[in-house]
């Protein structure tokens, strides 16, 4: 069966586009080619930095005829209806026409339309064009003096179907059997008959069309060279993405950096080359630090084997590096605390004030939240002042993504200068750039200086953790006042926004609440920290906002629906509490008596309603033993006393596991009742005290969970 | 060396090419020299620098307007780019407040318009066969004059040599036909070029004569007016001045004259910016007001290109 092959050859595509782009290609032209009656065999798209390719495999010569059978009017119907059926079905006298007879409806007329199939090239020639214009390109261009939109100028068109041009034309591009290679390893345009003969000459014209194969050359070729000193590659999934759309064909070298650049912090260096320059990292196996080389991904082979461009690259990051160590340098001469006062230059947003409106709530907030969690009190609220300090440092205005782990940075280098904290002008001192070496000029014993060492450790610690976590995979604050800042400034962010109305929608949650609302969570379940989520949500609809992400985060974990619905509906804001609720109840679950107990509750808790309905109210009173009259009713009453008192203990200690076993434990009573007796009894007495006892088996059920929200039983 | 890279190189001397001959590197002035008549080559009228203070080549309004309208236009310039903040009183080796950008516009942007760039690199002495040059997206955005255009910066060895630009739109106004502009970064290209770490090394002019020479104390002495001397008063009433004249000029219909006083707005809201005297909030207000100017100036200039154009304001 005949191919067709596509190529859509442009000036150069972003390279975050590129793979999006083919995936697109892909689906729009399954789309139209099925819409056109086709089934193709087989599809591939590709992308590389100046094309889009699609080979598409088994199509006919031409699609299938179409039948069609059309309805027409009865044969005594008015010259009207008749004409008006001729017209529509194309037909020009009634004897194209069939008879059908029908013994309800009479005899009617039925036409019998063929849609003649058409030549493939014919649909190719009208799929194409449709789908380059209206092509989904993220930003797309107009370019010279065409009104055609593409992602960067389209050149060229390559559409060959069965070793045929396929004939259209877009906006004065004609299509062709025509492409190019590489921009400067090519040598000119070729003629392409098919796939094979396309990969082929692209190939030999120094293009890998596979991205997956240019990602894969670039790893294995970037590994060789590692290994061949010793050295170990830090894979970067991201940069490879994004690399492996900036080259025709991969050629991988290594650059050399000055050693002494080494000093700087790692995360610096590594965003350096990799935002900045797009380079590879190194690790050192030995030290485990990085190690003073990079890994380039060049689109040329270099007639000098790359030599000049391993130096041009070299001296580029070294540029680059040096700014990073002015920036480091100049950081460095101002304390984080110092910094403070410009925040309120800071807008944080503009219904919420500065970041210096934000960081005094903070530090208020981490002051109240610190005992909860075991941690100090004014350390917690000192990192808290300083947490966001170095939002004012010219390295995060570069590097944005480095706030908190700069602040940690800088702080940490407070411990190593001859002031505490908060002491003398501290603009006036670490004037030099080279700080003393630690205790120098500290007139304080060593054993003192190594605790402030340690307790600054904690706040820097604190600084640079306490926007963790970032993501699922980012684990949460383990250190106290690291928790404390954390759940401060989470909390902050939430009731701020929550309160000017800025909550998340389906669609957009710009301030990434979300994010926030489950780093509460996780820091709350991870450290166990109790505290009455209310009184640090009055925001409004922030506590069910917190509840529902929490219920959303259970449910990921596995927990069921249903579990999930009877536990939430026990009204509590304690997050740790909430979960042990849950967790017991999913464990008791699966307990055989468990398991029968939901379906006795659900048995007392129908009859009650049924009851209730027919009586016009809900059923009460209390219990009398006197009035119990059959063993089984007994048996059920005492032993819903002892599960009450039991439950009582187990839940004052929050022991939920306990706690449901007790309850489970009513199964056989529970059982027992419904075997042997009859609630609805002659005597009203009777009755309205086997309701009671009802009510009563509900209510200590309520008191673990709504058992009615479960499914099954 | 492929078909590709220079199909219409045909030997020629230039100043770049004499200087490789003779063994030496290319000076600063013999890249300005080559650029200047590989342009003029392409059609360009070679302009001089605009004689008001601009932040970028852009600016010049044989690029700002002359994108606006349908003629034809082909232009290339050497254009002093004046950032009072980004002064260093000559202590930095990559940053200045006074540089020069070489800037080319093609209306409408011929198709070859890559390959005429990377041959403009082949004749400065940039071999694409011994260097790593690349397209990276790069999306130009000018809100000052409401302009915005998709392209890519040149890197050659990781370094960012140029800026290649199609526009969409300036002064909120569609391109059409669409310009294709280049802005190459002069001090940066001659020091890869001559294989130079500070600036100041730079060869000016293959005599002796070096970029520190020609601007060193220029650097100094400006970093220390921008940033220290300059007189915030008079800079904010200057401002409000040269804001009343565009106006003024605007409604008169007199474009060219008025987008001079956009541009005087612009350059000396920059100068109050670096003297640190603008808060965050006035900042905004600062940038909108001499937007508004300098985007009225784009639109009545427009109208006087193709009194048709369709306004998309």
């Amino acid at each position: 069966m005949p191919q067709f092959l596509l190529e859509l050859f442009s000036e150069e595509i972003p390279a975050r586009m590129q793979k999006r782009a083919a995936e697109d290609l892909k689906k729009l032209l399954m789309d139209a080619l099925s819409k056109a009656g086709f089934l193709p065999g087989g599809m591939e798209t590709f992308s590389a930095p100046r094309r889009l390719v699609a080979v598409v495999e088994g199509l006919p010569e031409r699609t299938a005829d179409v039948r069609e059978e059309r309805k027409g009017p009865k044969v005594d119907a008015p010259a009207q209806a008749i004409e008006g059926f001729l017209r529509g079905a194309g037909l020009t006298d009634i004897n194209q026409a069939r008879v059908v007879s029908d013994p309800k409806k009479g005899d009617f007329y039925v036409a019998d339309l063929v849609k003649p199939g058409r030549a493939t090239p014919d649909a190719l020639a009208e799929i194409v064009p449709d789908i380059i214009r209206n092509f989904p390109w993220p930003k797309s261009m107009r370019w010279g003096e065409g009104t055609l939109r593409w992602v960067r100028p389209l050149h060229r068109l390559l559409a060959v179907f069965d070793g045929e041009i396929v004939p259209f034309d877009v906006d004065g591009i004609a299509a062709s059997n025509i492409s190019e290679g590489h921009r400067f390893h090519g040598t000119g345009t070729f003629e392409v008959k098919d796939f094979e003969d396309y990969e082929a000459k692209l190939s030999a014209a120094h293009v890998v069309l596979d991205r997956d194969q240019r990602k894969a050359q670039i790893k294995a070729d970037a590994q060789t060279l590692c290994h061949a000193r010793n050295l170990e590659l830090i894979d970067d999934e991201g940069l490879l993405e994004e690399v492996c759309g900036l080259v025709d064909e991969p050629h991988v070298i290594m650059g050399d950096m000055d050693p002494s650049f080494l000093d700087l912090p790692p995360e610096v260096i590594r965003l350096t080359l990799r935002v900045n320059q797009k380079y590879f990292v190194v690790r050192d196996p030995k030290t485990g630090g990085l190690a003073p080389h990079f890994i380039i991904v060049s689109n040329v082979k270099a007639t000098d084997g790359g030599k000049k461009i391993a130096l041009g690259n070299a001296r580029v990051l070294a540029a680059r590096l040096n700014d990073a160590r002015y920036f480091w340098d100049l950081d460095r001469k101002a304390s984080l605390e110092s910094r403070v006062p410009k925040l309120d230059t800071l807008v944080f947003h503009e219904k919420l004030g500065s970041v210096g409106d934000k960081v005094r709530r903070i530090v208020a907030l981490a002051g109240e939240i610190a005992p909860l969690v075991g941690a100090d009190v004014a350390a917690a609220k000192h990192a808290a002042l300083l947490a966001k300090a170095d939002l004012t440092t010219e390295m995060v205005g570069e590097f944005p993504e480095l706030q908190g782990v700069m602040g940690r940075y800088y702080q940490l280098h407070e411990a190593v200068l001859p002031r505490a904290t908060g002491e003398g002008d501290p603009a006036q001192q670490g004037g030099g750039g080279t700080p003393p070496s630690v205790g120098s000029a500290d007139s304080s014993p060593a054993s003192q200086g190594s605790t402030r060492v340690r307790a600054n450790t904690i706040i820097a610690d604190a600084i640079r953790d306490h926007y963790k976590p970032v993501g699922p995979s980012d684990q949460v604050p383990s250190e106290p006042v690291a928790m404390a800042v954390a759940l401060a400034d989470k909390l902050d962010t939430l009731t701020g926004f929550f309160a000017i109305g800025e909550k998340p929608t389906g669609s957009g949650d710009p301030y990434a609440l979300r994010r926030a609302a489950l780093g509460v969570i996780r820091i709350v379940r991870e450290a166990g920290v109790r505290f009455v989520l209310a009184e640090k949500t009055t925001a409004n609809g922030l506590l069910d906002f917190i509840l529902e992400r929490l219920r959303v985060s259970l449910r990921d974990e596995g927990f069921a629906p249903d579990v999930l619905e009877a536990a939430f509906a026990i009204p509590d804001d304690d997050i740790v509490r909430i979960v042990a609720r849950v967790t017991a109840l999913a464990k008791v679950l699966k307990t055989e008596d468990g398991a029968n107990l939901v379906a006795g509750l659900k048995r007392g808790a129908n009859i009650l309603r049924a009851e209730e309905k027919k009586d016009g109210a809900a059923a009460q009173g209390t219990v009398s033993d006197a009035l119990l009259a059959v063993p089984a009713e007994q048996g059920l009453h005492q032993a819903l006393v002892a599960a009450e008192s039991q439950m009582d203990q187990a839940l004052a200690t929050e022991a939920f596991d306990t706690a449901m076993s007790a309850l489970a434990g009513l199964r056989g009573p529970v059982d027992l009742f419904f075997e042997g007796v009859l609630v609805n009894d002659a005597d009203a007495a009777i009755r309205q005290n086997r309701l009671a006892l009802l009510v009563k088996l509900r209510t200590v059920s309520e008191r673990v969970a709504d058992f009615s929200k479960l499914a099954g039983g | 060396m492929t078909q590709s890279i220079a199909p219409n190189a045909a030997p020629r001397e230039t100043p770049c090419s004499r200087a490789l001959a003779a063994g030496k590197v290319p000076s600063f002035q013999d890249i300005i020299l080559t650029l200047s008549d590989y342009w003029a080559r392409q059609g360009c009228v070679i302009l001089q620098p605009y004689d008001t203070e601009v932040g970028a080549g852009t600016l010049h309004p044989a690029t700002t307007l002359r994108a606006l309208g349908p003629k034809p236009w082909r232009a290339a310039y050497v254009q002093p780019s004046r950032r009072p903040k980004d002064g260093r009183y000559g202590e930095n080796p990559n940053r200045l407040g006074h540089y020069y950008q070489y800037q080319v516009i093609l209306k409408p942007n011929p198709p070859n318009l890559q390959e005429l760039y990377l041959n403009s690199l082949y004749e400065i002495g940039i071999d694409p066969t011994l260097h790593d040059i690349r397209f990276v997206e790069d999306d130009w955005e000018n809100p000052t004059v409401g302009a915005w255009g998709l392209g890519w910066e040149i890197w050659c060895d990781g370094m960012e040599v140029s800026q290649f630009t199609y526009f969409q739109q300036v002064g909120g106004l569609d391109c059409k036909p669409v310009s294709g502009e280049l802005t190459y970064g002069l001090e940066r290209l001659a020091m890869y070029v001559q294989g130079v770490e500070n600036v100041y090394d730079l060869d000016f002019n293959g005599l002796g004569v070096s970029y520190g020479d020609v601007f060193l104390e220029n650097e100094r002495q400006q970093s220390t007016f921008n940033f220290e001397e300059s007189d915030p008063a008079m800079l904010k009433r200057w401002f409000e001045d040269a804001e009343r004249m565009c106006t003024h000029l605007r409604d008169k219909r007199l474009p060219l004259p008025a987008f001079d006083w956009a541009l005087k707005c612009s350059h000396l809201f920059n100068l109050l910016d670096a003297r640190g005297v603008v808060s965050p909030t006035e900042r905004q207000s600062f940038i909108a007001r001499v937007r508004d100017q300098a985007k009225g100036c784009a639109v009545l200039w427009a109208e006087t290109q193709a009194p048709a154009q369709e306004q998309v304001v």
